[in-house]
């Protein structure tokens, strides 16, 4: 099988954007197997990287009946490459050190999080489900990573350090979270998606509150912000990311598990 | 032999408190202990153990409990504090004859 480019009306997009960014970003922990400071990390990231494949498993086959062509989950993962990719610019970021990840990590959970609970009544019965099962998973993402967050940044000077370098790096993609297009716009309108916008608020007492406990300066309102990922337009990351990750099914089309 | 310049029992600076973990299963009443986690602090104790121990369906609720507040018995103890039961066969409750009627007990 080749590379396939899906014709993407509005609902196939919106779907395919969720589906990408957990998926991305649950690879991105998975790579952490093997390698994570200590047991309990391992599984927690591991936990966490489940959590959200197991998310993307089911956006996919969502966005594959609504794209009506006999695609499975395994096809839209597998056989799209990075322009193709519309997840958030965020979840493609590297892991960087412990600190990176997890700060990377609270930054989505604290989005995520009331996100899945507004997406709970969307008119579509499907993310309505999904939401609401992503919602609880959310919820410890957030309570697992805002507790490391408050540790390394106000732990050592230098777990401090690392965590101020992480912030630095990751602010810019916060702002790609919030934005809506004339494609999702019109889902809005129906119901069947929510307006980001609306949870900003919401997402910026989370991050006040924890950076206050953590001793991290919030970064000033209004600064640039980085942009693209919804329409496939990323970093030099990713493409790294999906030839690691999509390696296998494309030099075995047809292998089983 | 030089003299080890840390004290016993100190905890090396790069290696966080030992904590145990006691899970209630869904079944079960009582908390059983099910392992132990390194972490920081006792939030962190906790967030490890559900990571660790209850990541195929099996608790209801946890405790952690700091493994150096627990006070074990010493093994070179077990003469007095074990054996002197062993021959007392009369507190098994195996000398009662239980009537028919009764069935299993």
């Amino acid at each position: 099988m080749t590379t396939i480019t899906l014709a993407e009306p509005p609902r196939v997009l919106h779907a395919l954007r969720l589906a990408d960014t957990t998926l991305v970003l649950g690879h991105r922990l998975s790579e952490w197997t093997g390698q994570a400071p200590m047991l309990e990390e391992e599984l927690a990231l591991a936990n966490m990287g489940l959590d959200l494949i197991g998310q993307a498993r089911a956006l996919y086959t969502h966005a594959a009946a609504l794209d009506g062509q006999g695609r499975t989950e395994d096809d839209l993962a597998y056989f799209r490459d990075a322009p193709q990719y519309r997840n958030l610019l965020l979840a493609e970021q590297p892991n960087g050190d412990f600190a990176q990840t997890m700060l990377r990590q609270f930054l989505y959970a604290a989005f995520a999080l009331p996100f899945w609970n507004a997406m709970a009544a969307s008119a579509d019965a499907v993310l309505a489900a999904i939401a609401a099962k992503a919602e609880k998973e959310m919820a410890y993402h957030q309570r697992h990573s805002a507790a490391w967050v408050v540790r390394l940044g106000d732990g050592t000077a230098e777990s401090h350090a690392r965590l101020r370098a992480a912030l630095d790096a990751l602010w810019p993609f916060t702002g790609e979270m919030f934005e809506v297009d004339e494609a999702e716009r019109g889902l809005i309108a129906q119901g069947i998606a929510i307006d980001p916008a609306a949870l900003r608020p919401a997402w910026e007492a989370s991050i006040a509150r924890v950076f206050a406990e953590a001793t991290l300066p919030l970064p000033a309102a209004g600064r640039w912000m980085q942009s693209g990922g919804h329409h496939g337009r990323h970093g030099e990351h990713l493409g790294h990311l999906l030839a690691v990750m999509q390696s296998l099914p494309r030099a075995y089309p047809d292998a089983r598990w | 032999m030089a003299e080890n310049p840390m004290p016993q029992n100190a905890m090396p600076q790069n290696v966080m408190p030992l904590w145990e973990v006691f899970i209630r299963s869904r079944t079960g009443m009582a908390h059983r202990h099910a392992g132990s986690v390194h972490a920081p602090d006792a939030e962190m104790a906790l967030q490890a153990a559900r990571d660790t121990y209850t990541r195929r369906g099996e608790g209801l609720s946890l405790w952690v409990v700091p493994s150096a507040a627990i006070i074990a018995s010493d093994p070179a103890d077990k003469a007095e504090f074990f054996e002197p039961t062993a021959e007392k066969i009369y507190r098994h409750p195996t000398f009662y004859e239980i009537p028919p009627e009764v069935g299993h007990m």
